[in-house]
């Protein structure tokens, strides 16, 4: 029990310690998965560690809501120079606390779909949400959205709870981008196809992966996991007639780190292949920005959005209340 | 020095424990209510006519949840209390305490693997209904996770109130040719309703407060709790004052719940002698040895059943390669020394607190219940439906600007999983204590013996065996946990449950199911040696 005690309070001395031993340092917020052993995070930190002779902290919190609270909690004194991996239904909550500064940097090397103009965020990766299915399970699967909601209702889908997951306020701005002011109805009907309405994105996928749904709403990058770490091609994700909503994931320069040059070196690195190589087997999403090496084979096979729905970052700011009380309405009866 | 005196040791306990607790709570609440202060339209807006229906579905599902959990429980622990000896009682115990350790999604997939659409028994039901099963989302999934949980957590605390009867009363009943009947009714009912109104109060609040296993297993928001809510509140739109208002309506909701449930319960006035008799007499006849056999067996394959789905998914992964992982060497070891502190302190609590009230009671005599009394009571068990992103919240808004509060997250994981397994601990403890108080209260004042020496030579042979059992408890519960974390940033204290959350949620679905195992066994393991050191004790 001593040794137990002792060994917890030198391990918190050293890492209170440590901090003071660096010279030039960096702090990243981000989310939990970024910075996990198999995530970006120890290939992007050891890449930029070497080129800018500094010290990078990764600091994570769960997702990208949190994120968001967690720096405005913090507010104008917050540690963090760059925080990174809000997605772009964020981005204008962002903006509106005042708290982020502009990036500066050059952003002709940043591609996404739909291009991009934000001066205060850059893109560092983008994915589409998408019905993946068990091919095994499923032999027709659904073509459209359309044919999503009219389908059979024994033949289910696991989907997430807009409000408390990100791909569940994905799937309801989905609904919201090719339904409009009919997406109660559309609700109405897919509800009868719903399994459940999960609190995350692990607890539907993992329904999914055990075989409880024959459908997960996940994203179009989802199958090349399975391809590429278990060589499988059980799972695939349905092309949707209407097109795929796009998810951005940015990263923008806080008011601390306009104060710390290595921020802006860490946005402009974060552009480029030290960063965005790592970006497409660790965080299974598209890169944003210019690679050295050919994406693996496996991505080549991957749904390619017919076309990309989205929706402004300032409408959703403005309506999503309202719309998660919309769903919610039709959901609960 | 007057003789009634020793007992003022024992109330400043329980006063110092009662303090550091309301220190932890009160000090979230401050927190939130600073931030929420400028913004309370939050809270206003809340009560509508949606929060009403989740309100009502809360209090429906955890009402039922307990019903379906207690009263089994009282038949299994009963069965286990008649039959001390039997071949693997022992394991059934120490299984009974797993569950305590499992994070809610690996219960809820061990449920669906047995009763869902693709579970082991859905080829069985659809053939029953004539239909294609539809699994158990809704409702009866939802209560029977509960019961999953809860059963075999009321089956221990209400076997440990068994355990306080004296053995001279199972001779006497043995002279006297008592059946079962009328042992149930003279003996061993008194014992557990008066421990009934705490246990059904706990399983209770463990209920209102769940949140995966109803949202995932519900089916959708039409099962919603309270706490799915506060969370939302917090996480998504971060407005305190509307976390504080509800958090408030879950307490009021849970305290007129348990007020009602006290007045199941009675007191019953302990045997004041000194236990002469070594052995227990108790002789079941062959139709009620049958009839405990089935209740046994039923419970055990309830019990059990999930828990096994659990153990073959969890032998799929590749186990000696997540072994191997240093990253899963240092959750086991973050895990471990995180949960032993927590349970260290959380007993320490607990016996502060029984002790207090136990004194308070004395002097009391018959008089009505004093404001501290209650407190001590089941005034401090209302800290289990404090939502822990509620403490975790309240105080980073209080500590943001002093520094880093990185540095506070194990502090903080430590005290509110110790706090969070309080209640659990005092179940455990105070059925002993108490009926060794009415045993030994006169003879220690007569002799004088209070203070360390009095818990050293007099309440430590008695209490070894509850203490290892709260101990463990404790343990179990905070080894499962991983509410407290999510606001301060985890990298600090990264556990097991946190890193098999992770693996899950980044399409590594064995490796959660190997380390869900692996959680499961070191559980096992805790109850193991807190049975062993429960055991030395025994005369």
């Amino acid at each position: 029990m001593r040794t137990l005690l002792f060994s917890l309070v030198s391990t918190l001395a050293v890492a209170a310690a440590l901090p003071a031993l660096a010279a030039e340092k960096l702090t990243v917020y981000t989310y939990e998965s970024f910075t996990a052993e198999w995530g970006p995070g120890p290939q992007v930190e050891k890449a930029f560690e070497a080129e800018c002779g500094c010290d990078v902290e990764f600091v994570s919190v769960a997702d990208g809501v949190a994120l968001l609270n967690r720096v405005k909690l913090e507010g104008a004194s917050t540690k963090a120079d760059v925080v990174l991996g809000l997605d772009t239904n964020l981005t204008a909550e962002a903006k509106a606390t005042g708290l982020f500064s502009p990036s500066g940097i050059d952003l002709a090397s940043i591609k996404v779909p739909g291009g991009w103009t934000d001066d205060t965020f850059v893109p560092f990766d983008y994915g589409y949400f998408a019905v993946v299915y068990d091919t095994e399970k499923l032999k027709n699967p659904p073509k459209s959205l359309k044919e999503l909601v009219d389908g059979d209702p024994s033949e289910k889908i696991a989907i997430q709870d807009p409000r408390t997951s990100t791909p569940g306020l994905g799937l309801l701005l989905w609904v919201k981008a090719v339904y409009g002011d009919k997406a109660p109805e559309a609700w109405a009907k897919l509800k009868n196809r719903v399994l459940t309405v999960t609190p995350g994105w692990s607890e539907a996928y993992g329904l999914f992966t055990k075989g409880e749904a024959p459908m997960v709403l996940s994203y179009t990058t989802s199958p090349a996991y399975h391809m590429i770490a278990e060589s499988t091609d059980k799972y695939q994700a349905a092309a949707f007639e209407e097109g795929h909503y796009l998810q951005v994931e940015v990263a923008g320069i806080t008011s601390t780190g306009a104060k710390n040059p290595l921020a802006k070196k860490f946005m402009e690195f974060m552009t480029g292949p030290g960063f965005q190589d790592a970006i497409p087997e660790t965080n299974w999403m598209f890169p944003a920005g210019k690679t050295d090496k050919p994406l693996n084979p496996a991505f080549d096979k991957l749904v390619k959005p017919a076309k990309t729905l989205q929706i402004s970052a300032e409408d959703v700011a403005a309506n999503r209340k309202a719309w998660v009380d919309e769903w919610l309405g039709v959901m609960s009866k | 020095m007057h003789p009634a005196h020793p007992a003022d040791s024992r109330i400043a306990a329980g006063i110092i424990a009662l303090a550091a607790i309301t220190i932890l709570i009160g000090g979230a609440f401050l927190g939130l209510i600073l931030e929420g202060a400028r913004d309370t339209s939050g809270a206003i807006a809340a009560f509508d006519s949606y929060l009403f229906r989740v309100a009502r579905f809360t209090l429906w599902q955890a009402l039922l949840s307990t019903a379906l959990s207690i009263i089994p429980a009282i038949f299994v622990a009963r069965a286990l209390s008649r039959h001390p000896a039997f071949p693997g009682r022992g394991l059934i115990l120490r299984l009974f305490a797993v569950p305590l350790a499992l994070p809610a999604i690996v219960v809820a997939l061990g449920v669906l693997a047995l009763y869902g659409r693709a579970g082991y028994f859905s080829g069985l039901f659809s053939s029953l209904s004539g239909g294609d099963w539809p699994g158990i989302y809704g409702l009866s999934g939802i209560l029977v996770a509960h019961v999953f949980f809860n059963l075999p957590l009321a089956t221990r605390l209400f076997l440990e109130a068994l355990n306080t009867v004296p053995a001279d009363q199972w001779r006497l009943a043995s002279q006297l040719g008592m059946g079962a009947r009328s042992s149930f009714r003279l003996i061993e009912w008194p014992a557990l309703r008066a421990s009934l109104p705490g246990i059904a109060g706990l399983v209770f609040m463990l209920c209102i407060t769940s949140f995966t296993i109803v949202l995932t297993l519900g089916g959708g928001p039409r099962a919603t709790t309270l706490e799915v809510a506060i969370y939302q509140s917090l996480r998504f739109d971060f407005d305190p004052a509307r976390a504080v208002a509800l958090t408030l309506l879950q307490i009021a909701l849970t305290m007129a719940v348990v007020f009602a449930l006290m007045r199941l319960g009675a007191n019953t006035t302990g045997d004041a002698n000194l236990s002469v008799t070594q052995r227990r007499y108790i002789s079941a006849g062959h139709g009620e040895t049958a009839f405990n056999a089935i209740t046994l067996i039923a419970a055990l394959a309830f019990v059990a059943g999930p828990m096994l789905a659990t153990v073959l998914a969890g032998l799929d992964a590749d186990l000696f390669r997540l072994a191997g992982e240093s990253t899963v060497r240092r959750a086991t070891i973050t895990s471990l020394v995180l949960a032993t502190l927590s349970a260290c302190l959380s007993a320490m609590l607990a016996l502060s607190l029984i002790m207090a009230r136990r004194a308070l009671a004395l002097q009391r005599g018959t008089g009505e219940k004093s404001f501290l009394e209650r407190m001590t009571d089941t005034g401090a068990g209302f800290v289990l439906v404090v939502p822990p992103i509620v403490i975790g919240a309240g105080w980073f808004v209080l500590l943001r600007h002093t520094g880093d509060v990185f540095a506070v997250a194990p502090i903080m994981v430590v005290t509110v999983n110790a706090v969070m397994a309080m209640p659990f601990a005092i179940r455990a403890i105070r059925p002993a204590y108490d009926a060794a108080s009415e045993r030994h209260e006169r003879l220690c004042a007569q002799l004088g013996i209070s203070g360390w020496n009095r818990l050293k030579l007099v309440d430590w042979p008695v209490l070894r065996r509850p203490l290892s059992t709260a101990f463990a408890f404790a343990m179990a519960l905070s080894l499962g946990d991983l509410g407290v974390i999510a606001l301060f940033g985890s990298d600090s204290v990264q556990t097991l449950p946190y890193l098999l959350l992770a693996r899950m949620g980044s399409y590594r679905t064995a490796d959660a199911a190997g380390l869900a195992l692996m959680l499961g066994l070191l559980c096992l393991v805790l109850m193991l040696v807190a049975d062993r050191l429960g055991k030395d004790a025994s005369r």
